[in-house]
């Protein structure tokens, strides 16, 4: 540090004074200049590699997230397409009352007709292997069929069910048939059945309308998401509602009407320092006093949204104020000098003026909370649940926790449609924050 | 009547209140006969106050309704059952209650009903349908009683805008303690469970034990799980996994933060800084997943191809991948200070001949370190407080160990984990879990108040 300072004195003295300076100070600046030469490729590298790290960084963390998606759309894209075995189903009248529909054994009319495809599979293990691989939900299906065209009835069907996941992964390749035998969930008897359907063109590729039409399930081929997604829309509602207004009141007590006292300074300090309290505190918090103290249900979106609007006041007020930092002081002083009150100058022109910005913020907000996961598994939001959840206060998962619960699950069918959730919860994610970037856009103004 | 149809009785009512505490004021101003001059305030706010007192004390007496209503309705329940359930234990009086809701719900219903739960399911459904029909009741007779009583006080004189405006800012006041109230809640219920626990296990054992495996015994004649909470453990494996965490971040974060706001040219950082800021807006529950599903076994098989031993679920991949995490949040808060350090003081450096990279180590770094400083700290809490990456990625065995291989623990899996599923609030394990959320609030709050203490310092030593 004392070198630098020195040799830019003598560099300065040097410049300054170009024409009449003695012979001896000249020989002297020169080789602090030659010093300064000196040095100077190496700080010129230095000066590259410096920049290079700089460049390196944003490329490795472009690279990290280019890794990510690509592994989730890699792992995932398959799982919109499922695997359809067509059977041949002879609607029996005599097995089949058109009075009692739901009493029909259904499933014994699957295994029929694919026992009629292979008959050469006389054992009860080996039709045991057989019958597995359609999906149990075929029977369901058949069912629905059934009811739907009762004027079928008597005739032979030609039905497309949903095969087994095992089936299915094999199919898309996730299975391969080079491993050994006692390697594989697939057997070789069963790739041999598989040859035959495909032969004469049983298996069929198609759109896996069931991902997003069905609720969990312990069976990958009829597990979809609606559940986990409607769950996710009535537990962001509830967010919604309660933390819009709340949090758009307390932005502008603090702004506009609040005294700057110890108050309002521990109001303030308060507020950013639940901005940066874990989420799974929040969690804690709902626990003990939403389900214990209060005793409200378990695993309700009420109870969720309450936990996450407590966790997302903090953003939305954050981001109010500064929407209402940002509205011009003359903006103010016009309201009152033309006679409108406080609240009148709040409410009919500081309000309108900074709405754009609140907005934006309730929407990243409303974004944090779609994708929090771990408050909610506290209050019980992680349990297993096949039905499609109607209201507020019906038992229920959300997203984020149905991609937990399926990224723990062993069968490789589950791996891929956990992808396929997170493809769907970032679709949802980025298009609230286009939206929140639209609308910034949009009303932006400069002043 | 339904909660739903009470409060959409209720909005009527309010919007109805509105139009008839308007039409008053206009009568009584042409009853007057000098037409609306006379009146103190425009008529809209003569409705408006007939409408706050229709709907405020309404609203304020069915949200305290419903937040108590189980629970009294339980007690009730409890004290109408025979003597003989009444003396069990808390815990089989727990299950008893469970019955009984179900059989409310008629979601499970046992195969044999005890005609006792039998009666005191049908008490239950009678003792909830009379409180939905008095809270009918008495919400739609205060909201018809305050747009009566508003009706009769409107006259010239009366300052509605004033009221009205009196009320809003109660309001206002009212929403702006619930940040007061929310820190109340979270340190109230972790502190009483916590101090529960600790008059289980003492203090000291909790803060210096070497040994953390939380399994009780659930009968006295058990073997082998006698229950050992000492934390440090578990406090080591957050910090291991941390520290990886901020290995990643910090640098990776700090230099693309100099990249961007020092060389980049305008064009260049539209697209960067957006694109980074995606890495901040992904769930932590899509990284657990990345870092359990591909970066996990990534790490084990590098690790298996030059011969050593990696854990699965190893303290590095949870570590490398939280690091990734919190890169943008590093960087977007030191590109705030470097842009705050004034442009004088670059200006001041280049002039004397430094490089561009000189200025910024040497004036620009020092200059904005107090501001990094901050950042870093928020940073290191957001890592300590992270849960999803690491009940996903870490392991659940609480080893003492440095080794970024080896399989650790973590305060929020171990919370996680103790509270997941079946609870009974009486057994040091579950009480643990607050007790480690109590911790993981003090060490994560105090971080933050040093932080936002130097970053604020820091901003008032150049404006």
């Amino acid at each position: 540090m004392n070198n630098h300072s020195r040799d830019n004195h003598a560099g300065r003295n040097n410049d300054a004074g170009k024409s009449h300076i003695s012979t001896s100070t000249k020989a002297a600046a020169a080789s602090t200049m030659d010093i300064v030469n000196q040095g100077l490729s190496r700080r010129y590298n230095a000066e590259k590699r410096f920049r290079l790290y700089g460049i390196c960084a944003i490329i490795l963390s472009m690279a990290f997230l280019a890794m990510l998606f690509i592994s989730i759309i890699g792992n995932g894209y398959t799982a919109f397409q499922q695997t359809f075995v067509k059977l041949d189903i002879f609607l029996d009248p005599e097995t089949i009352d058109a009075q009692s529909l739901q009493d029909v054994n259904y499933q014994a009319m699957v295994k029929q007709s694919l026992g009629a495809m292979f008959p050469e599979v006389k054992t009860r293990a080996q039709k045991r292997e057989l019958y597995g691989m359609v999906s149990t939900g075929a029977a369901f299906q058949l069912q629905d069929f059934v009811r739907k065209n009762q004027q079928m009835i008597g005739s032979v069907i030609q039905l497309w069910v949903p095969a087994d996941d095992d089936v299915d992964m094999l199919i898309k390749g996730h299975i391969s048939r080079d491993v050994p035998e006692t390697e594989r969930r697939i057997k070789d008897v069963h790739l041999s059945w598989i040859d035959r359907l495909q032969e004469q063109e049983r298996i069929q590729k198609r759109f896996n309308t069931t991902f997003f039409t069905a609720g969990d399930s312990r069976e990958p081929e009829l597990a979809g998401i609606l559940g986990a997604v409607s769950g996710s829309f009535y537990t962001l509602i509830i967010t919604l509602v309660l933390s819009f207004p709340i949090g758009v009141a307390t932005a502008v007590y603090l702004e506009e009407f609040a005294p700057k006292n110890r108050w309002t300074d521990i109001i303030e300090v308060n507020i950013n320092n639940l901005a940066a309290v874990p989420s799974i505190v929040y969690g804690l918090l709902g626990l003990a006093v939403f389900l214990n103290f209060f005793g409200l249900p378990r695993s309700v979106p009420l109870v969720g949204g309450f936990v996450l609007t407590l966790m997302t006041l903090p953003t939305i007020i954050i981001a109010g104020r500064a929407a209402l930092k940002s509205v011009p002081p003359s903006i103010r002083e016009a309201a009152l000098g033309v006679g409108a009150s406080k609240t009148q100058m709040v409410v009919h022109h500081v309000l309108p003026l900074a709405l754009p910005g609140m907005l934006t913020g309730t929407i990243i907000g409303m974004a944090q909370a779609l994708g929090e996961t771990a408050p909610l598994l506290m209050i019980g939001m992680v349990a297993f649940i096949v039905d499609i959840p109607g209201g507020f206060t019906d038992p229920s998962t959300v997203l984020p926790v149905q991609i937990f619960l399926w990224a723990d699950s062993p069968e490789r069918a589950f791996l891929e449609r956990t992808s396929a959730a997170i493809m769907v919860l970032l679709a949802f994610l980025v298009t609230m924050n286009a939206v929140a970037v639209f609308l910034r856009k949009k009303f932006e103004r400069r002043w | 009547m339904s909660s739903s149809n009470l409060l959409l009785v209720l909005l009527m009512l309010t919007v109805s209140g509105y139009f008839l505490g308007r039409r008053r004021a206009v009568a009584v101003a042409v009853a007057g006969g000098r037409n609306q001059q006379i009146l103190h305030s425009r008529p809209t706010y003569y409705g408006a106050l007939a409408a706050l007192w229709c709907a405020f004390p309404a609203l304020v007496i069915f949200s305290f309704w419903h937040l108590f209503e189980s629970s009294v309705i339980t007690q009730l329940v409890i004290a109408g059952l025979p003597p003989d359930m009444q003396a069990m234990p808390a815990d089989r009086l727990g299950l008893v209650i469970n019955d009984i809701k179900n059989l409310v719900g008629a979601n499970i219903v046992p195969q044999k009903i005890h005609p006792a739960i039998q009666s005191a399911a049908d008490h239950y459904t009678q003792l909830t349908a009379i409180s939905h029909a008095t809270l009918a009741v008495i919400a739609t007779a205060i909201a018809i009683a305050g747009i009566l009583w508003v009706q009769k006080i409107i006259s010239p004189e009366l300052r509605a805008r004033n009221h009205v405006e009196t009320m809003i800012k109660y309001m206002l006041v009212a929403c702006s303690t619930i940040a007061i109230f929310t820190t109340i809640g979270i340190v109230l219920s972790v502190l009483y469970e916590a101090i529960r626990f600790f008059k289980i296990v003492p203090l000291h054992e909790f803060v210096f034990g070497l040994k953390w495996s939380p399994q009780m015994a659930i009968r006295a004649d058990q073997v082998g799980s006698s229950g050992a909470f000492g934390a440090v453990p578990v406090f080591m494996g957050t910090m291991l996994i941390s520290a990886i965490a901020m290995c990643v971040a910090v640098p990776i974060g700090l230099m693309s933060a100099i990249y961007l706001s020092e060389y980049a040219d305008k064009r260049f950082r539209a697209v960067a800084k957006p694109l980074l800021e995606i890495l901040a807006g992904i769930p932590t529950v899509v990284y657990g997943f990345f870092a359990a599903l591909v970066v996990a076994p990534m790490i084990r098989n590098a690790g298996v191809s030059i011969g050593l031993d990696v854990s699965s679920e190893s303290a590095l991949a949870a570590g490398l991948v939280m690091g990734i995490m919190i890169i943008p949040f590093v960087s977007s808060l030191s590109d705030d200070v470097i842009n705050a350090v004034p442009q004088s003081l670059r200006d001041g450096a280049l002039g004397l001949g430094s490089t561009h990279s000189e200025t910024i180590r040497l004036v620009v770094l020092p200059a904005a370190l107090p501001g990094i400083v901050g950042g870093v700290l928020l940073a290191v809490s957001r890592a300590i407080g992270e849960t999803m990456i690491v009940v996903m990625a870490a392991g659940l065995a609480a080893n003492l160990t440095v080794n970024p291989l080896n399989t650790v623990t973590t305060v929020t899996v171990q919370i996680v984990t103790l509270l997941v599923g079946d609870q009974e609030f009486d057994s040091p394990k579950t009480l643990a879990a607050f007790a480690l959320g109590l911790m993981l609030f003090v060490i994560t709050l105090i971080l933050n108040v040093i932080a936002l203490v130097v970053v604020r310092k820091y901003r008032e030593q150049y404006e």
